[in-house]
């Protein structure tokens, strides 16, 4: 979920209205976003630089931390939150965004050439006209699009927004894509030119810049942004050019978002030109900006046309579970920046015409304007109806349930194992392939285990293919617990499986562990033999039950291990861990040790 | 032998004095006596006040002159009446012993030193050291000036002496009486326990530690709660699945391929098996439809759905993988409402601190109906979160790309004086559940909450890592109360 900053005062003073901390909490909570922490500009500045707390002078601007639905990308500026937040007071009206109507031929031009299909092949632009910042404004469009940039655009590589001060420009401009040694210009915050091929090593030691290198990197031709006079408005997504940098001054704006997602970057250019307009000199006004294509295409953008839905009342009221009027569903919808209409369909039953703003992307389906009704009507008003209804009474008949036999077995066999003395362990699935293999004196053998494209650690390497590394871990950790330590674990491992869709499969295994003053592996065996006999198998005079059947697997001393044997397939592994792995898990004392499948058991 | 003799002395006398004369007057040894007086004092059978008394005591150097006499005697005795050369006298005696023999004969005018021979200048001595020491030995009291000169030649030394007036006691009696200390066969067996009185047990002291096994906090929590959802009517879905395809943990849940939670930073992707092999088609052809252009009364997320990228086998993020199967299942057949529940492992490629780590066990129920409302969400979640002990409830607008409406489920932590987050919840979307082929009036709602975290709270374990994986202190398995979630 994304957090944004914002000045408290500024917040309230948009808002209309003074809150205490707690009610303006509650207000979040009950519309959905939450305050996430209290702050100042100074003490976010102690914190980064690790200084020692000082008292806060009064004279400081609190700032709140406000956590907001990641879908809901007109939320991630101040401007957003607080028109949201008036209008669901109801001391605001949603506003009507207009598209300025010129004609074609007056319109600012965007040629796009074909070379740009092979990197990033769209754009969209617009104006803000006769817009009037201030040093808080503009600090607040200057962070939208880098919230936007963060997370609908994902870092750049969907969408890219480029801010321009028109009158720095010439238009026609065109949207190129050039071999990058034939692109040079002066980008924002140098003063030097460079070459788009240099530019790229020079960002290399730029903390924030770098990490959107590799987007065109090693593409053979860069995207390019020209005004009618060659001057480079942007090398997207990188960069822009110094020449058309905005300021404090700029009064016309000229913004273009790149693309390789047509759907997202409309979105992008709607929240960035609706929540802006609100500083123009024509309120609510945007201008639009013709994109034509090489095969003769031509868009006008932006299109802030609303998107309209018509929803049964019924639909509505039946999912919330709340009668409702017509009426009171849209006087609910219209406080949730949805405008909408009651209308009667053919069939004489009531419905909702809705208009969804180009704000309210989020909203796909009817259910997502049931669930604004819900929010407006207080999720904490919607009667609880676990008596009225009886959820737990389907159809007035009862019900009659099977267990799921792998975990009622699992549980059973985990209270004979605590009854036998030994005490239950919950290791993780995740290790390293040195501690599934090497660790266990397994050098070479991978075969059977699945491996991890991208852990963040070595620690997650693998998913283990047997309860050894964890429960021989255990016991490293505990080297201080009184001897003997008793321990047992039932879980799962993955290993390869051909046979199943995803290619790997669970088995649930059950291994137990012995450590003294002696290996013990007698207790070992003993166990194995009362877990058998639990399971109803009497030892070993009928071979066609179970037995022990020395093995030499590598894990465990030579002459004192046995791999144990049910219906003639090997099931598990049994013996006195080998000194080799005691000591690379830094055990210092004797282990026995067995595991085996329980799956084999029903 | 020396309690009877104290206990008996006692019936007919007031007092004790002194125990060193109590004990030289009964021949026993004083060690002895004082060892018994204690035990008896302890026991209130009598009274002892303590006596200190400074004693002298012969050093080693006393205690050989008191045997074989002073070494000026011996020298003066080694002396012939005749006279000896010097050098004869020093053969004849222990050089030390003739140094200071030689040093006292001559302070005692015994002696005459002459150039050629040593002399007697006495005819007689007498040796008064050898007494005294004799003396101190045998406990007399000496001369003031004698100890001096005793003390001053390191033949004596003081010594504290500790002993004891004794009287009756409040509980005296002429003889003690037996306390075991335990019931034993041979006492059953004899009839000796009818005579017996059994010592006072301590019951300020700890009790023995008893051995046996355990089970770990983290499953005593796992099986209240399966309790709880079985006596709900729920059924436990099999969630023995850890690899799964991005088709059914991300796409058949409506969430787009650019969602963040599908970035390698929040997941873990498979190197091996790194594809998976087998989806059903016309499903798949479904849920491609609904994501790039909508349906079922649904815009869609308006973009190119990539197969390759629903193909990619993870580890899943969560169990509503499994819920999803399941209802997918579902779907193939006649409709019948359902109540599911699963607690199994997930995993997130998260960097790991003090409450996450990179698997966790999910707590999941869901229930799918016809005609299911939010207020049947918030009616099961009271019924489920009450038997957690927690029930006092609100809801907070949430997003989730696959439930709408979502609500994150708060509740009032007495302890902590606030509203706590203890949970997710909501309704499936229809754009999950219709490309299933689930019956249009057919909703899901359904919730999820860790296992990790309602146990830390409940066990007071503020590090998740001392509470689950390898780090974890046996000693804190062993010693932790019975759950009893869904018992109160």
């Amino acid at each position: 979920m994304p957090t944004i900053s914002v000045g408290r005062d500024r917040l309230f003073a948009a808002i209309g209205q003074t809150y205490t901390q707690e009610e303006f909490e509650d207000l979040c909570f009950r519309f959905g976003i939450e305050l996430d922490d209290v702050t100042t500009e100074k003490a976010i500045i102690r914190k980064e630089k690790h200084l020692e707390e000082e008292e806060d002078g009064d004279d400081e601007e609190v700032i709140y931390k406000i956590e907001v639905p990641a879908n809901r990308y007109d939320l991630l500026c101040l401007e957003g939150i607080a028109q949201a937040l008036r209008i669901f007071n109801g001391l605001q009206e949603m506003p009507t965004y207009k598209v300025v109507n010129i004609s074609r031929k007056s319109m600012i031009k965007m040629h796009v050439k074909p070379e740009t299909s092979s990197i990033r092949p769209y754009v969209l632009c617009a104006v803000l006209r006769g817009i009037k910042f201030d040093e808080v404004t503009y600090n607040s469009f200057i962070d939208l699009q880098d919230k936007l940039h963060q997370n609908i655009c994902r870092r750049r590589t969907l969408v890219a927004i480029g801010t321009h001060d028109l009158d720095t420009l010439h238009g026609p401009f065109t949207y190129e894509a050039l071999p990058p040694s034939s692109i040079n210009f002066v980008p924002l915050k140098q003063e030097k030119h460079f070459r788009a091929d240099e530019l790229m090593g020079f960002y290399k030691s730029d903390l924030k810049l770098k990490k959107f290198l590799h987007i065109i990197e090693n593409s053979p031709v860069f995207p390019v942004i020209y005004d009618y006079k060659r001057t480079v408005l942007s090398l997207p997504p990188i960069i822009n050019g110094a020449h058309s940098a905005i300021t404090l001054k700029t009064k016309n704006v000229f913004i273009e978002c790149t693309a390789t997602d047509l759907t997202k970057a409309k979105i992008v250019l709607n929240t960035v030109v609706t929540t802006f307009s609100e500083y123009c000199e024509r309120k609510f006004e945007i201008e639009p900006v013709e994109v034509i294509y090489s095969n003769g295409k031509s868009v006008v953008c932006p299109d802030l046309s609303f998107y309209n839905m018509e929803v049964p009342l019924s639909y509505i009221t039946g999912a919330i579970g709340v009668p409702l009027e017509a009426d009171e569903v849209t006087s609910l919808l219209n406080r949730m920046q949805l405008c909408a209409e009651q209308s009667v369909s053919g069939d004489n039953n009531s419905n909702i015409t809705v208009s969804v703003p180009p704000t309210r992307n989020d909203v796909l389906h009817p259910c997502d304007v049931m669930e604004d009704v819900a929010i407006a009507y207080g999720y904490n008003n919607v009667k609880d109806i676990t008596i009225a209804k009886g959820y737990n009474v389907s159809k007035g008949r009862a019900v009659s349930l099977k267990p799921l036999r792998l975990e009622e077995f699992s549980h059973l066999i985990r209270l004979e194992m605590a009854m036998c003395g030994f005490t239950e362990v919950m290791s993780f699935i995740l290790c390293s392939l040195n501690d599934n293999f090497a660790m266990l004196n397994h050098e070479g053998d991978r075969s059977n285990a699945v491996i991890i494209e991208n852990p963040r650690s070595s620690e997650n390497e693998t998913a283990r293919t047997s309860l050894m590394p964890g429960i021989l871990k255990t016991v490293g950790q505990n080297k201080g617990h009184p001897k003997p330590i008793k321990i047992f674990e039932v879980g799962d491992i993955v290993l390869l499986d051909e046979t199943t869709d995803v290619g790997a499969t669970n088995r649930r295994q059950l291994a137990a562990l012995y450590c003294g003053a002696t290996a013990g592996y007698e207790i070992i065996h003993g166990l194995v033999e009362r877990i058998m006999l639990v399971i109803g198998l009497v030892p070993p005079d009928d071979n066609t039950t179970f037995y022990l059947k020395p093995s030499d697997d590598p894990e465990f001393v030579m002459g004192t291990q046995a791999s144990i044997i049910y219906k003639g397939k090997r099931i598990g592994t049994s013996g006195i861990v080998h000194p080799e792995v005691l000591n690379k898990f830094d055990i210092p004392d004797p282990c026995a040790y067995f595991e085996l499948s329980i799956q084999c058991f029903f | 032998m020396a309690e009877e003799t104290i206990l008996g002395y006692l019936a007919k006398n007031q007092e004790i004095a002194d125990s060193g004369e109590f004990a030289a007057q009964h021949g026993l040894n004083h060690d002895d006596v004082v060892n018994v007086i204690k035990s008896l004092h302890g026991f209130r059978y009598v009274d002892a006040q303590d006596i200190k008394r400074e004693t002298w005591v012969l050093t080693d150097e006393g205690k050989t002159y008191a045997a074989s006499g002073s070494p000026e005697v011996q020298l003066f005795l080694a002396i012939p009446p005749e006279g000896i050369p010097l050098e004869e006298l020093q053969k004849k005696l222990d050089p030390l012993l003739f140094k200071i023999g030689r040093a006292q004969a001559a302070k005692n005018k015994w002696v005459e030193m002459g150039k050629q021979l040593v002399s007697r200048k006495v005819q007689h001595v007498d040796d008064t050291v050898k007494d005294l020491l004799l003396q101190i030995e045998r406990g007399k009291v000496i001369d003031q000036d004698d100890i001096k000169a005793l003390k001053g030649r390191k033949l004596i030394a003081t010594q504290t002496w500790n002993g004891y007036s004794v009287r009756k006691g409040p509980e005296y009696a002429p003889q003690r009486k037996k306390f075991a200390a335990d019931l034993t066969r041979e006492m059953l067996q004899s009839g000796e326990w009818k005579n017996l009185e059994f010592k006072e047990y301590n019951f300020n002291a700890k009790g023995q530690p008893i051995e046996g096994g355990h089970l770990h906090p983290l499953n005593k929590v796992r099986h209240q709660l399966r309790m709880i959802f079985l006596q709900m009517g729920f059924e436990e879905m099999p969630t023995d699945r850890f690899v799964e395809s991005s088709f059914w943990n991300f796409d058949a849940l409506f969430q787009p391929q650019q969602h963040p939670a599908r970035d390698s930073h929040d997941t873990f992707y498979m190197k091996v098996p790194a594809i998976t092999k087998e989806l059903p088609e016309d499903y798949v052809e479904r849920v491609k439809r609904v994501h790039e252009s909508g349906g079922y009364g649904s815009r869609g997320y308006e973009y190119d759905w990539n197969r390759d990228e629903a193909n990619k086998n993870l580890l899943r993020t969560h169990t509503t993988a499994i819920s999803t199967r399941m209802l997918y299942l579902l779907a193939q057949k006649p409709f019948t409402p359902k109540r599911y529940f699963s607690i199994d492992r997930v995993f997130r490629n998260e960097a790991v601190d003090r409450t996450h780590l990179a698997e966790f066990h999910q707590i999941e129920g869901l229930i799918c109906d016809r005609g299911l409302t939010l207020g049947d969400l918030i009616g099961v979640l009271h019924d489920f979160f009450s038997r957690l002990g927690m029930s006092k409830l609100r809801f907070k607008p949430a997003y989730n790309p696959y439930t709408e409406p979502s609500m994150e489920i708060f509740s009032y932590h007495e302890g902590f004086g606030k509203w706590v987050e203890v949970g997710n919840s909501g309704m499936f979307r229809p754009e999950m559940l219709l490309p299933m082929g689930l019956p249009e009036d057919v909703r899901v709602i359904a919730w999820g909450l860790s296992l990790e975290r309602p146990t830390m709270i409940l066990y007071g374990i503020n590090n998740i890592r001392d509470l689950f994986g390898h780090k974890v202190d046996l000693g804190l398995i062993k010693a932790n109360p019975i759950c009893r979630l869904g018992v109160d």
